[in-house]
């Protein structure tokens, strides 16, 4: 909880900074997401609150785009490139590795709580397809064999 | 205003720049067919949505049809509203609909109401050639006024529009997206729990049977039934001018005597009148005025008759909830008169009786459960039906309505002046409070009609001499134009005295319990229900609501004197903070 409140002050400092308005909501939820890595409703209400719009919009905005959401994420976020060329080399059978070494499905989250699955379009690293990224640190030319060796490396910690 | 010169179906025409080609159609009566088309013209200026395409026309030289509701028209514009093309997209729109709503039209609310329903009987629609998924299940989703069902809905934003644009309220609003998108609260929370003031103007823009109220007709007739059951019930004074409408009366028609018939055939023991509460409203009100103008303290006194005003000062801004008025509202005070000074008066135990109010309103449904508007253990009022509820239950016994003889309301508690009428208008409680207080300060009201608070406006001013006062009072409707004063207020800016604010636009002529008016908040149709009210107390003998001998009576007997003990236990009441769960 003490956790939590700085990083609302976090975001509350940003918004200050920036001088927000409702214009700038998506930006204000980007940054809150970076920071808290999900937009629980709290959050939402204190985004409302702070740029003086009704937290109806901001529930419109959030549920609309993918790259937002309201589920807490894991330590871990493992996200599989299924773009068209990661597809093309086998991204499908990687998904499918990690979904059953983890024993959960796409978009999901370990009971846990140290890794979510989940899958992007195109990192724009076509040349080392199939590509996965944990927490932004990419992996290239993926096979069944590295889904193992990403694990290992995450479980350990 | 410069004019343009257009050709629609071949028919020159010339139309004022800025027409929709939809507007022009209508004016030669060239018929297009509309769906999620909603005019708010008398409310505010609003962008045409034009999310279902149903109104799609072609137009010469153009690629793409074109919606007429929101293409304005230009020079040389030559548009045609049913060639093959048009007619076979206009069918391809309504099947596509059809193929993701619930096709239980009989058993639906707004069977024979619905927009969707009328449409596709009109363009001959038998079946629907897609075969697919269904984005959302069919179920209703309760709470204390309104019903909702996702899966009817066609997402046309017009509920969207009215919550927002018109009331402020922002409840509602659209989620997620593609095929998973719905319209609902924030975080898909009950209506109860959001800050919704259940005005019902959702309900009434809504083309479909997404957004119903939450009846209690079946409860009513049991209790009708029930033999231990003294069943009373009263009426508002703006269903009597909208009732007809269900029974193909022109707009405005007062039918009072066949509503009171129709009520005691329905088996009500007695039938009373909510004007009579009116009237002692105003008693208590206008006293209340007098009291706190001679104090100078919690001005401007705001009047607290409507439900949906209140939900809404109760949670949008509890730092000023000693300036509504006490008093219950009118139907609320009939109530605990019934329970108390009626009762005693017949003999009749308090547990055996039942009130039942008949109103424009759907705030009214959630207004009875409040804790503070019972006495003695019993609520005030047991039941709220719209006027929609009380046409569905005439249709229902098969009441030839036409043929009803008119009755007259049961006394003591069904005589009213005309000051009780006008409670249905905006503007109408402080032109009545204004009478009242007139005649008590000065012993005399010349000109009973305070012509500059009438009408349709958000926000009438009026400066009026009372006393030797100089008052600058107002009436607002519409919670918009209610946030925009209580804005003043709390900048220090507010200058009147006395402030009548109806959550509804218009007041409750236009309330989200009346017949609707399909999408058009229009003058033709809200103006008549306000000028039947007007001609209602026009034609009253006395229209100062102390002039009611039945009122006098009523203090002489049993409440002594406006702002007594016993007014104020009986008749006054208190507001405090609401607490949703969304904020």
């Amino acid at each position: 909880m003490e956790n939590d409140k700085k990083k609302f002050d976090e975001l509350d400092e940003y918004i200050k900074t920036i001088h927000a308005t409702e214009h700038e909501l998506i930006a204000v939820l980007h940054r809150a997401q970076h920071i808290l890595s999900y937009l629980p409703r709290e959050v939402q209400e204190f985004i409302a609150d702070r740029l003086q719009i009704p937290v109806s919009k901001v529930y419109g905005v959030v549920t609309f785009y993918s790259f937002f959401t309201m589920e807490k994420k894991g330590k871990y976020v493992i996200n599989v490139c299924l773009g068209t060329a990661c597809f093309v080399r086998g991204a499908d059978k990687i998904m499918k590795a990690f979904e059953d070494r983890l024993g959960i499905k796409n978009g999901e989250t370990t009971p846990d709580g140290k890794f979510t699955l989940s899958s992007l379009r195109c990192v724009g690293a076509c040349g080392l397809a199939p590509v996965v990224q944990v927490n932004g640190k990419t992996y290239g030319n993926a096979t069944i064999e590295t889904v193992e060796q990403i694990l290992k490396e995450y479980e350990g910690e | 205003m410069e004019k343009v010169h257009i050709k629609i179906n071949d028919i020159p025409l010339e139309v004022e720049e800025g027409t929709s080609i939809l507007q022009a159609a209508r004016s030669i009566n060239i018929y297009i067919p509309t769906l999620c088309y909603l005019s708010l013209h008398i409310v505010h200026e609003h962008k045409i949505n034009a999310s279902c395409r149903v109104c799609v026309v072609e137009i010469k030289g153009r690629r793409n049809l074109a919606p007429s509701c929101s293409t304005k028209c230009t020079e040389g514009m030559e548009i045609y509203t049913n060639t093959q093309r048009v007619i076979r997209a206009r069918r391809t729109v309504i099947e596509l609909l059809l193929s993701d709503h619930p096709t239980e039209c009989a058993m639906c609310e707004k069977n024979l109401k619905c927009q969707l329903q009328k449409i596709a009987a009109k363009m001959n629609i038998r079946e629907i050639p897609y075969v697919g998924e269904v984005s959302k299940p069919n179920e209703y989703i309760k709470s204390e006024a309104l019903k909702r069902d996702k899966a009817k809905c066609i997402l046309c934003g017009n509920c969207v529009e009215v919550c927002s644009k018109v009331q402020d309220c922002n409840v509602l609003t659209f989620s997620h997206r593609g095929f998973k998108t719905f319209v609902g609260p924030a975080f898909d929370v009950n209506l109860d729990e959001s800050k919704c003031v259940a005005c019902g103007q959702c309900v009434n823009v809504c083309p479909t049977g997404a957004l119903s109220q939450t009846s209690c007709i079946n409860e009513v007739w049991e209790a009708i039934h029930d033999k231990t059951k003294h069943v009373v019930v009263q009426v508002a004074p703006a269903v009597r001018v909208a009732l007809g409408e269900e029974f193909g009366y022109s707009l405005g028609t007062a039918v009072t005597g066949k509503m009171v018939t129709a009520l005691r055939t329905l088996g009500f023991e007695k039938v009373f009148d909510t004007n009579f509460g009116a009237d002692l409203t105003i008693m208590e009100e206008s006293n209340e005025l007098i009291e706190r103008l001679k104090e100078g303290k919690n001005l401007p006194l705001i009047t607290s008759c409507c439900p949906g005003w209140i939900s809404f000062i109760e949670s949008e801004y509890p730092e000023y909830l000693s300036l509504p008025s006490t008093c219950k509202s009118p139907h609320e005070m009939f109530g605990a008169m019934v329970k108390s000074y009626y009762a005693e008066k017949m003999g009749i135990e308090k547990k055996d009786i039942l009130v039942v109010s008949i109103m424009p309103c759907l705030a009214k449904k959630k207004e009875i459960r409040r804790p503070q508007l019972a006495n003695d253990g019993y609520p005030n009022v047991d039941y709220v039906l719209t006027t929609r509820e009380l046409a569905n239950m005439i249709k229902e016994i098969g009441i030839d309505f036409d043929a009803l003889e008119n009755g007259r309301f049961d006394n003591p508690l069904g005589e009213s002046s005309g000051a009780a009428d006008i409670f249905g208008v905006s503007g109408g409680v402080l032109e009545a409070a204004l009478r009242n207080a007139m005649l008590t300060t000065e012993g005399k009201c010349k000109n009973v009609d305070f012509m500059d608070v009438r009408g349709y406006e958000g926000l009438k001013e009026a400066d009026i001499k009372l006393n030797g006062m100089d008052l600058k009072v107002a009436a607002v409707n519409g919670l918009k134009n209610a946030r925009k004063v209580m804005e003043q207020i709390r900048e220090g800016k507010c200058q009147y005295q006395a402030i009548e604010i109806m959550a509804c636009p218009g007041g409750c002529i236009n309330g989200g319990g009346q017949p609707f008016h399909q999408r058009k908040m229009s003058k033709t149709i809200i103006g008549k229900r306000m000028e039947g009210l007007y001609m209602q107390d026009m034609s009253k003998k006395n229209r100062i609501s102390q002039q009611n001998p039945y009122i006098q009576k009523l203090y002489q007997e049993y409440l002594e004197k406006p702002g007594s003990e016993k007014a104020h236990k009986y008749l006054h009441t208190s507001f405090s903070k609401r607490i949703t769960i969304i904020k």
